[in-house]
């Protein structure tokens, strides 16, 4: 082993767009999902679901489901009543929440009782045989109808009202003040429409209590397995050290996979009390009809300015539809979760924010899907707002944005509603997107299009998130503070293992994680393993949702691997002979000062650590770290979508898109860039398909795929992608996280570009998604009231 | 009922229920876990294999007493002589794939699709992949890898070196 081999200084540098190091499993087949489980004496779980949004249960009578061959056990809300299961709090802990429903049900498709059979085929044939009886009750179908209280919901709450809470942020009167006297205001309702984040495979779980060891082991579709363990040893009382859960690979999770279902408890119970493995796979009809949805966020935008097109004042009321129980998946000291992110990359002197969020007869959830926690609804908020004020003050709604931004030099800027954003240029990003998109000639092309009548619109998002939960004086979910942990061992001949407390469902964190240690130790990455999921071997996490894998994560990594380091600038001084103040680290290697040309690698010090340990110092090479993030950090970009509309047929075809964003340090620029596609692909489907619609009666319609709309390669447009690079100032490599973004700020592009193409015809807004049906009533009817 | 199938080269006998789906047949009794369930209305494509050589099928959609003397591939059968397809290769080259959820399905929709049309064109592709959902790629990256690994399957075998 060499001592003088200067290391090439790219080989182990960020930035590079190294191949996937998970690839080769999933291109062969051989992934390893929760349902490519199967365990010896298996049994299976099929849940029964209410045909009712709203209902008292009469009777369940077991009788010809248990009389099917095969049947184990039918379990219903009694049962789990029995063993104090009926209820368990939601996610930050301020409600609580059915298993399997007592007394009465509260949304269609909710859980009403578990059939454990020896196949999935008769727990599914039995499941159809338990006979439920429901005495209907009228349905609370939304938040307004809600609001009313003329029916409450939830019997089982103190408070007789189905109004959950208020909450606000800022300066009320100084705003409304403010907006009173500005020149010019606007005033829209824009609702961020019920949607699902459906990733492609379903939720599922195999419980398996052994009977020998009295441990619990949960083969579960979690982002988040340790804060699960904690969750599931609270609930049940089980000590944690007899709970392990291992969340294999995740076919996409989206926040979907973050929230504690029904079938995962059912199944956990029923192995416990039976002794062998429970599987519960959810169907597609399980997986949208009971699962975590988001958004749901009815906004009242209003904002004030100069004449002259200077922001002035903004204020947002919500009403918000937390279905049945108030399960929405955000920091318990956030119930609104970081909505205040609304005043968004512009420069508000008076800005206040209020919701109030009531429960309905559908489903729980709230989930952050794809996003930061309510950040989509938020950015969608303003960045709406701030196109319908352009409009309204006939000035460019790039100009107006250029005009408006935070400038470069107030950087760590406080936001007026709470937050110091971190760091950012955003007037480099969007003029960079305009130059790069040819503004000035679409617009010019546009003009001409409007006088042969022609539907063309240009849309603009200049969004900020905000990021990498979090802090923890600031942000905990039910008492669990939101910081992230990564361990590193440095084997004797320079390879390692390095595991944290996130879960990768698709990100890539086998090959990012091992690129930011690579750098920092000076390792080859293709030899760095990196495992994560299993609350037995790795740190504790709060896990991956939120953008906060490599914002906390992602931290974590490049601490311990700085730990290490210093360990081994110690070893180092051992085998150079020199003091340790003299050692130097450079180009992934360490030399004494003033003498590079004798460089020693980190290969070679591994070797040492337990071969040749220095005096004074341990033996072996690994460190653990636990990172508290000081701030959360501030990604942002500049999108501009170009559409054409048909007018015969609503029909819109996204001629362009162009999203520049910039997530500071870029990890892996071919990984970045696939989290943009598919990130623009879902605001995509947001903006013009995904919805969650209820019925006047409360019935769920989309219901499956052919109902809920995903789109297709034929849909789905051409992405073009650019960034820029504003490092975060706190983060150790300055990187900010990205693989949200572009669902935050696609939809109010492709939304603005709709409402610029419409804007001859005097339609100022259409909520999402834009369907074709939708955008040709509101030109037909533009076009009638023209002629009228 | 007793059903023989020949899947990815290897002949096998079993006894089936008539109601048996293919992809539970793949999955649960030949173990070949590779072809994935994504939903219940034969929407998302997870399931594709390729049946008798060039025929991109749902697995899903066919019961597996339907593949009765027939002949399947799954995305277990692309590897040869350990080297992975062009296909696979292409996928991983382009990052074509995220939580490869959807992988095998593309796969297998993608080597049907090149069986009948070696030459693609990007409209093309788009088209045949139109029953195969992925919800993180936005299905940018499998279009290049499709489109490489055309490329390359109908680059003319490189001329043996005169030594
Ligand atoms: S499982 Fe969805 S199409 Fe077959
Ligand atoms: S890679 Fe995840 S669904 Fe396609």
């Amino acid at each position: 082993m060499s001592t003088t081999a200067k290391p090439t200084p790219d080989k182990y540098s960020l930035g590079q767009s190294m191949k996937r190091k998970e690839d080769p499993r999933f291109l062969r087949g051989h992934g390893n999902y929760v349902d490519d489980i199967v365990l010896p004496g298996m049994l299976w779980l099929s849940i029964v679901h209410s045909p009712y949004p709203h209902a008292r249960i009469v009777k369940i009578d077991k009788t010809a489901a248990l009389a099917v061959p095969g049947v184990v056990a039918v379990l219903t809300g009694e049962d789990l009543a029995a063993h104090n299961l009926a209820w368990i709090p939601t996610f930050h802990g301020y409600d609580k929440q059915m298993i399997l429903a007592v007394g009465k049900v509260l949304f269609q498709y909710q859980e009403v009782a578990g059939v454990i059979a020896s196949s999935r085929e008769i727990a599914q044939d039995a499941a159809e045989l338990v006979e439920v009886e429901y005495e209907p009750l009228d349905p609370v179908v939304n938040p307004f109808q809600s609001r009313e209280d003329k029916i409450i919901l939830r019997d089982d709450r103190e408070n007789k009202t189905n109004h959950i809470y208020h909450w606000e942020v800022g300066k009320r009167d100084a705003t409304d003040a403010a907006i009173a006297a500005s020149d010019v205001s606007i005033k829209e309702r824009v609702v961020f429409q019920r949607c699902h984040p459906a990733p492609l495979e379903p939720c599922g779980i195999i419980a398996d209590m052994d009977a020998a060891t009295g441990r619990l082991t949960l083969y579960l579709t979690s982002q988040a397995p340790h804060a699960h363990r904690t969750v599931v040893s609270l609930v049940t009382g089980i000590p944690e050290d007899k709970i392990h859960v291992i969340s294999p690979d995740l076919g996409g999770g989206f926040g979907n996979k973050v929230p504690v279902y029904p079938g995962y408890v059912v199944a956990a119970a029923a192995s416990v009390v039976i002794g062998v493995p429970v599987k519960w796979i959810e169907t597609r009809t399980e997986n949208l009809t009971t699962t975590g949805f988001a958004r749901d966020y009815h906004m009242d935008v209003e904002i004030g300015a100069t004449k002259d097109g200077k922001v002035t004042a903004l204020k947002v009321a919500t009403v918000a539809d937390h279905g049945a129980f108030d399960a929405a998946a955000d920091p318990t000291k956030y119930p609104a979760g970081l909505f205040g992110i609304v005043t968004g990359s512009y420069d508000f002197a008076n800005a206040f924010t209020e919701l109030d969020a009531y429960f309905t007869n559908k489903p729980p959830g709230g989930v952050a899907y794809r996003c930061s926690f309510r950040v989509t609804e938020a950015s969608f908020a303003i960045e709406r707002g701030m196109e319908i004020l352009a409009r309204k003050l006939n000035m460019d709604p790039a100009e107006l944005r250029l005009k408006n931004f935070i400038k470069k030099e107030q950087f760590p800027y406080p936001s007026p509603l709470g937050f110091v954003y971190d760091s950012g240029d955003y007037h480099l990003t969007l003029r960079k997107a305009l130059d790069i998109i040819g503004y000035d000639a679409l617009r010019q092309e546009q003009k001409e299009k409007r006088t042969r009548g022609e539907l063309m619109g240009i849309g603009i998002s200049t969004f900020t998130e905000a990021v990498g939960a979090g802090p923890s004086k600031h942000f905990d979910i039910m008492g669990i503070k939101m910081f992230d942990s990564a361990e590193i061992r440095v084997h004797p001949t320079g390879s390692a293992i390095l595991r944290a407390g996130t879960k990768s469902q698709g990100q890539g964190h086998e090959t990012t994680w091992a690129q930011i240690a690579a750098d920092e130790l000076g390792l080859d990455p293709q030899n760095i393993m990196v495992e994560e999921g299993d609350t037995d071997t790795a740190p504790y996490g709060l896990g991956t949702y939120a953008s906060r894998s490599t914002p906390v994560a992602g931290a974590a990594i490049a601490m311990a691997a700085r730990k290490i380091r210093e360990k081994a600038r110690k070893i180092a001084a051992h085998l150079l002979e020199a003091p340790v103040d003299d050692i130097e680290w450079e180009n992934h290697a360490f030399h004494v000062k003033g003498l590079p040309e004798n460089a020693i690698t980190m290969q070679t010090i591994a070797f040492a650590a337990y071969t040749n340990p220095a005096p004074d110092t341990e033996p072996g090479l690994e460190a653990t770290f636990y990172y508290d993030p000081p701030n959360l950090t501030f990604p942002y970009g500049a999108y501009i979508a170009v559409v054409d509309v048909d007018a015969e047929t609503g029909f819109v075809k996204v001629r362009r898109f162009l999203a520049i964003d910039d997530c500071g340090t870029v990890i892996n620029p071919m990984i970045v860039e696939g989290q943009i596609h598919g990130g623009l692909t879902e605001g995509f489907a947001i903006a013009f398909m995904q919805e969650l619609a209820f019925d006047a009666d409360g019935n769920s319609l989309n219901t499956n795929f052919t109902e809920y709309l995903v789109p297709t390669s034929l849909e789905t447009p051409h992405w073009e992608t650019s960034s820029t690079c504003t490092p975060s100032p706190h983060h150790p490599i300055g990187a900010k996280g990205v693989g949200e973004s572009p669902n935050v700020g696609s939809p109010a592009a492709f939304v603005n570009a709709v409402m610029d193409a419409l804007a001859p015809l005097g339609v100022t807004h259409i909520d999402m998604p834009l369907t074709r049906e939708k955008v040709w009533r509101a030109v037909r009817s533009a076009k009638g009231a023209a002629k009228t | 009922m007793n059903i023989s199938v020949t899947v990815n080269g290897k002949p096998y006998q079993r006894d089936v229920e008539p109601r048996t789906l293919l992809v539970y047949f793949l999955r649960e009794a030949l173990g070949l876990t590779g072809t994935h369930v994504g939903c219940d209305t034969s929407s998302c494509g997870v399931c594709v294999v390729v049946l008798d050589g060039d025929r991109a099928v749902k697995s899903c959609t066919m019961f597996a007493a339907m593949a009765d003397g027939h002949e399947i591939t799954t995305v277990e059968g692309l590897v040869q002589g350990g080297k992975l397809h062009p296909l696979q290769q292409a996928f991983w080259d382009c990052h074509g794939l995220q939580c490869g959820y959807c992988t095998p399905g593309m796969l297998m929709t993608s080597y049907a699709l090149l069986k009948h049309q070696p030459n693609p064109d990007e409209p093309a592709i788009r088209e045949a992949l139109s029953g195969n959902l992925c919800r993180c790629t936005g299905y940018q990256n499998i279009v290049k890898a499709v489109q490489q690994a055309a490329a390359e399957t109908n680059a003319p075998a490189p001329e043996p070196v005169a030594t």
